[in-house]
């Protein structure tokens, strides 16, 4: 029986898991939870996701939410096939940890912010807070002062091998780049601008952007 | 070599560390770095947390940041002298523990600690008052989040399941100082998170290390 990802595709907490999904080589099931009809917020729904948020996946009988415990999760399951995730020592795996949570706590709240300022309200016809956006650009080049040190030392933010930790910045710094007009803010960072180049390359995400782009519901490998 | 841990006994994520390093009953130093001071922001603390914030965290050559992550790697390196918090032995009960951990990282945390920072921080270290709009915005956050950890903890014992893990420790930082507060009856008022709160509370971790942390009034 197929995974079965519950969301938006266009969204970036279910592209984080899809592209987990597809680095992986594993097939599954989109099911439509139609966002901008509120649906992640009616019962039926809420009584799998008690926050009422996407992604939501079912692996056979197994159910789970919060799309970092989800990509750990497969991670750990097909360990011994496609990329290796989420470090092969006990030191790797906690540098993967240490930049999975900068991204989650750190990084994203400061994209998302500039986002839905920036894209998501305006393609909505509503005025999004610029202020609010022009501040957390500010912090945001702030923060991509501390990655393009890290950076400049290794290949990747964990470690010289692409981990959980790079993967789950992609979705959103594809809305800063391709969305919000902000590739400039690499323009200064060499390692950084690197790095982005580098992972959004990637294989696997560009089949998932096809993927998302194609509207399909069921992806195989 | 003992490990080490950079940062203020008061702070709420170093809290989390010791809390770990305590359960698995291993030996550290805590090195404390001074807030008023501008240390944070030190170059020295810098090399450790390149964001200027606490904890840090030292074993050997390895330096790590971000209290959830320096738990995990604590409670992996002492796993066969305490408690199994991470269940990583089960694929599908690990999964469950870093799903209540991320609900505590985004939903709990931002909540709680908003309350924290208005009603402890700000009066305390900065001589401010609480905002009482964000105080009473918080606290009703506060509150939906714990309709679902009630709703949650009156099918099982912990969050993750019926057994103890890092997910419901990782919770005790700051409550710890919200049930200390004028409002501790959102914890009181829900029966099964006030008794997974007292669970918490009287573990010998917690005690020891919280004993002479000042909590708000």
């Amino acid at each position: 029986m197929a995974v079965k990802v519950y969301g938006k595709p266009q969204a970036v907490c279910p592209q984080r898991v899809m592209h987990c999904l597809v680095e992986k080589g594993v097939p599954f099931e989109f099911v439509l939870v139609d966002i901008d009809a509120m649906e992640h917020k009616r019962p039926e729904y809420m009584e799998k996701h008690p926050f009422g948020q996407v992604p939501f996946i079912a692996d056979g009988d197994f159910e789970l939410f919060e799309s970092r415990a989800i990509v750990r999760y497969f991670a750990s399951k097909y360990a011994d096939r496609g990329p290796n995730l989420l470090g092969r020592t006990a030191e790797e795996r906690a540098k993967v940890e240490q930049w999975l949570d900068v991204e989650a706590i750190t990084y994203s709240p400061c994209a998302f912010s500039i986002v839905f300022n920036l894209f998501l309200l305006p393609i909505r016809g509503l005025p999004g807070n610029k202020g609010e956006a022009v501040a957390s650009m500010e912090k945001l080049d702030k923060i991509l002062e501390v990655y393009e040190k890290q950076l400049a030392r290794t290949k990747y933010l964990a470690g010289d091998e692409f981990t959980l930790a790079d993967l789950t910045h992609i979705p959103v710094t594809r809305y800063l780049v391709e969305h919000c007009g902000l590739a400039y803010l690499l323009d200064d960072k060499p390692h950084a601008k690197a790095w982005w180049e580098d992972v959004s390359s990637r294989p696997a995400w560009k089949k998932l952007m096809s993927f998302v782009a194609s509207g399909a519901s069921f992806y195989a490998p | 070599m003992a490990v080490k841990v950079y940062g203020p006994a008061i702070s709420t994520a170093t809290v989390r560390v010791l809390l770990c390093l305590e359960e698995m009953g291993a030996q550290y130093e805590l090195v404390p770095i001074d807030y008023s001071t501008g240390e944070f922001k030190s170059p020295p603390h810098l090399a450790r947390n390149p964001f200027g914030q606490v904890p840090a965290f030292e074993d050997g050559d390895l330096m790590l940041f971000e209290s959830r992550a320096i738990s995990r790697y604590v409670l992996r390196k002492y796993k066969s002298s305490g408690p199994d918090l991470l269940r990583e032995g089960s694929l599908e009960e690990s999964a469950m523990v870093d799903l209540w951990l991320e609900v505590e990282a985004q939903q709990y945390d931002k909540a709680i600690s908003a309350i924290y920072i208005e009603i402890a921080i700000k009066p305390v270290y900065f001589g401010g008052v609480p905002d009482e709009k964000v105080v009473a915005e918080s606290v009703e956050k506060l509150g939906k989040v714990l309709d679902v950890y009630e709703a949650r903890l009156s099918k099982s014992k912990y969050l993750a399941g019926d057994f103890l893990s890092f997910a419901d420790l990782s919770h005790i930082p700051y409550t710890h100082h919200i049930v200390a507060s004028p409002h501790a009856s959102l914890f009181e008022s829900r029966p099964h998170v006030k008794a997974w709160w007292e669970s918490l509370a009287s573990r010998p971790a917690y005690k020891k290390v919280t004993a002479g942390t000042p909590t708000s009034k």
